[in-house]
């Protein structure tokens, strides 16, 4: 790809980009979110238009309209989100789309007879006639991958594919991988896990804000290099933690059980105790019931049995406004969508919860001027990057959002604080910023419950982990006395042999 | 008075009535199902039968071949559901309002055609009975099920058409998929905007023989709003059969058979306020609806409007 340009209303999301890729060759394209990896490809995949520049394939100039032409190029795609249906089975979603040897009729048994194959010869194991449906992630993933095989992929893309994970099925992922380049294909792996990209890739590609920064070989590069080039800064990796003196049990859960969205019950006798000064992370892949956890401990959804107490009090009945005045923050992982409202300004989205009490409020009106001294000083503490306070919050970018939503939750000086998925989807700096924020916090006697898929962010913050598997917590595990594998195992629901 | 209803004479009579009914149902329902696998609801049947009545109507009416008159039926519904498309896919309009404008359309230029070029209630021969050779000399069995017009059977005969098409095919694969989950469709190279265009005509074709059913097949004549809401009660049929023909068949059966024991209460003047036994269909659809319907089966996409990009 050579010169590649493309312009969204307002950012130029890809500004004259190079990028080439060999045959046998694991080329990682690295950058924070917003840096342009996922338009690059995109593009390469006919799912974007460029405006300028040429692609190259084995030579000869390309022209990439529609996903259609990149297949029969022999590109294939793994996006982050799967791009499976749901209700049908495997086979089915293999066949999507392909002519069938039969004409207008499906020819499901051959497919599934070169499923078979294809699986057995990269040891993708995988069901033919399973539903998509009844599959855990690791599996999905491999299905995706027989989707690009299956239609000749020689150049596969993928997209993120470690984020959803654990340690274990990376391993597993990246052995495929290997197996495949050994057989001559080659694989861009966009991510921004730095250690993952350390491991898989012959080559490293880095972005920021659409310019190239550079391609380099990953022997010899350490993490502090890459983390440089993707930010143009040097960047904190590790974290600081100083020894806090842990007070009393600020927030208790007594054997809590709750339904989940789909009215099944998703979390089943939880116990778990955080102390003043201490942070306990919860490790686990999504849908264990993570998000249940932090909802019930906001008071938004109902326990079916248990209790839970918030400094020495029962607040099992009470509802979420009442636990935020007893001195509870919460920081949800859906920060678009609990979080702020989209369409609110800066300053009123600061102020939601406690706008109806003094300071904020003089009887039924509002005080304009307080609210405006005080957005202002919390967006100048919180290095809020916005135009202004009256700025509509939804066009702030992911990280910005988040530190807003951090600066209202802190500035009510909580005891205790949720924090679900905080760095999800947001660039390094920010990242860098709100785990030194949640440290700080931790100082002050804060009892925080870190919610968090990415085993990284839990492992550098947390005091203690609790592992969730099927909605129970498997174990409770101090954070030096633990390590990623044995994590892992617990992710999968396995106890490990001690 | 209450024993009549009970003799076998008039169970017979109930359960052939019932057969026969099940038609426009079917026909109407088995079209819509296409049209909301793909992930489109379109509200506007009612107007596409209509219109494919009074068309079939006209062209009988004239003296035209009835074939003839079931083929420019399709062809106007199939234009209607072009028109859906254009509406509902392409310009991407709520697809229920764009439904219901349909729907509207439908009913007054059928009024506003029949005052003009027809202007009272005439009467045509429409399609007569053909009993089935064999099977019709069944007893019971046989003037039950095999003593009908040739669009009854033919709206039996679509139900494994129907199961065919959407199981078995590639096409139908592409329906199911587009349905539940586009941009995985789309990224593999399938068309969603075409899928679904050419589930509405489909379903619009099909809209319209069961417009035609009523005029030259149950019926024979053609009234304004002669089908009284049943377009509605076909989509809501696709919903109460959870989105396969099968359950269609078994909602339109039940229905029908409903809908022949209030025109038997009637006929055989069993003290029933008319009103209400003429409710009853329609009471049932809402109680069915409300204790049937199972979320999990519906097509996750269904009324969302696909446009590529974040």
């Amino acid at each position: 790809m050579r010169g590649i340009v493309k312009r969204f209303p307002g950012v130029l999301a890809c500004d004259a980009v190079d990028f080439d890729i060999r045959r046998g060759e694991v080329h990682a394209l690295l950058g924070e979110n917003g840096a342009g990896k996922s338009t690059l490809m995109k593009i390469l995949y006919g799912l974007y238009s460029h405006e300028e520049g040429t692609i190259l394939l084995n030579g000869e100039p390309v022209s990439i309209r529609t996903p259609t032409d990149a297949i029969e190029l022999g590109i294939g795609m793994i996006h982050q989100h799967f791009m499976l249906v749901d209700t049908l089975t495997v086979t089915e979603n293999v066949a999507l789309g392909l002519p069938s040897s039969r004409g207008p009729l499906l020819d499901l048994d051959r497919v599934a007879a070169r499923i078979r194959e294809l699986s057995e010869t990269y040891r993708l194991d995988v069901n033919p006639d399973a539903l998509v449906w009844t599959l855990a992630v690791g599996e999905r993933q491999r299905v995706e991958i027989i989707k690009a095989l299956y239609r000749g992929a020689a150049l596969l893309i993928l997209d993120e594919p470690t984020a959803v994970l654990t340690p274990q099925e990376v391993d597993d992922l990246f052995h495929i991988l290997r197996r495949m380049t050994q057989d001559g294909h080659s694989l861009i792996f966009i991510s921004h896990k730095l250690h993952e990209v350390l491991n898989i890739s012959d080559r490293i590609t880095v972005l920021r804000e659409g310019k190239l920064m550079g391609t380099v070989p990953a022997q010899g590069m350490s993490r502090a290099d890459l983390a440089r080039m993707m930010v143009g800064r040097d960047v904190l990796l590790e974290r600081n933690r100083s020894p806090v003196a842990q007070g009393s049990a600020r927030l208790v859960l007594e054997n809590v059980s709750a339904l989940g969205v789909t009215g099944h019950e998703s979390l089943r006798g939880v116990s778990l105790q955080i102390h003043a000064g201490e942070i306990l992370g919860v490790a686990g892949v999504s849908g264990n019931g993570q998000r249940e956890l932090a909802e019930v401990i906001a008071g938004l959804r109902a326990v079916t049995s248990g209790w839970v107490e918030m400094d020495g009090l029962d607040v099992t009945g009470q509802a979420a406004g009442e636990r935020t005045q007893t001195g509870f923050a919460y920081i949800p992982e859906e920060r678009m969508h609990d979080g702020v409202v989209r369409e609110f300004s800066v300053s009123e989205n600061l102020i939601l919860q406690d706008h109806t009490r003094p300071p904020y409020s003089k009887g039924i009106f509002l005080d304009f001027a307080h609210i405006a001294q005080h957005s202002q000083e919390l967006v100048r503490n919180f290095r809020v990057k916005t135009p202004g306070i009256e700025t509509p919050t939804k066009s702030l970018s992911g990280g910005n959002i988040q530190k807003l939503i951090l600066a209202r939750e802190l500035a009510r000086l909580p005891k205790v604080l949720v924090a679900a998925q905080p760095t999800r989807g947001v660039d390094i700096g920010a990242m860098e910023y709100i785990h030194q924020r949640l440290l700080d916090q931790r100082e002050t006697g804060t009892a925080t419950l870190l919610i968090s898929e990415d085993l990284d962010e839990v492992l550098a913050l947390s005091d203690r982990i609790a592992v969730m598997y099927e909605g129970r917590v498997m174990d409770i595990v101090k954070r030096e006395e633990t390590s990623a594998e044995e994590l892992g195992l617990l992710m999968a629901g396995v106890y490990p042999e001690r | 008075m209450l024993n009549e209803l009970f003799t076998l004479a008039t169970l017979i009579g109930i359960l052939h009535s019932g057969v026969r009914l099940a038609t426009p149902y079917l026909f109407a329902a088995l079209g819509e199902t296409f049209a909301q696998r793909s992930g489109v609801l379109n509200l506007g049947v009612d107007g596409m039968m209509l219109m494919g009545a009074f068309t079939a109507f006209y062209v009988a009416f004239n003296g035209g071949n009835l074939w003839l008159a079931v083929a420019a039926a399709i062809g106007v519904g199939c234009l209607m559901g072009l028109l859906m498309g254009v509406v509902s896919v392409t310009m991407q309009a709520e697809q229920g309002i764009s439904g219901i404008g349909l729907y509207l359309f439908g009913l007054g230029l059928s009024s506003l055609l029949f005052k003009t070029l027809i202007g009272s209630v005439e009467s045509v021969s429409g399609f007569p009975k053909l009993a089935l050779p064999l099977l019709s000399d069944l007893p019971i069995i046989g003037y039950i099920f095999f003593d009908h017009n040739v669009l009854v059977y033919l709206a039996y005969l679509m139900v494994p058409v129907t199961a065919f098409v959407l199981n078995r095919t590639t096409f139908g694969l592409s329906i199911r998929a587009v349905g539940h989950n586009p941009e995985a469709a789309d990224s593999l190279g399938v068309s969603v905007n075409r899928v679904r265009y050419v589930t509405l005509i489909i379903g619009g074709g099909l809209a319209g023989v069961a417009g035609a059913s009523l005029s030259i097949g149950l019926l024979n004549v053609f009234q304004e709003n002669m089908t009284n809401g049943l377009g509605f009660i076909a989509v809501a049929l696709v919903y109460f059969g959870s989105w396969r023909a099968v359950g269609v068949l078994g909602g339109a059966l039940l229905f029908s058979l409903v809908n022949a024991l209030q025109l038997w209460v009637q006929v055989l003047g069993i003290p029933i306020p008319s009103d209400i036994a003429v409710m009853l269909p329609y009471v049932l659809t809402i109680v069915v609806l409300t204790l049937t319907v199972r979320q999990i089966q519906q097509p996750a996409a269904l009324t969302k409007p696909y446009e590529r990009g974040e």
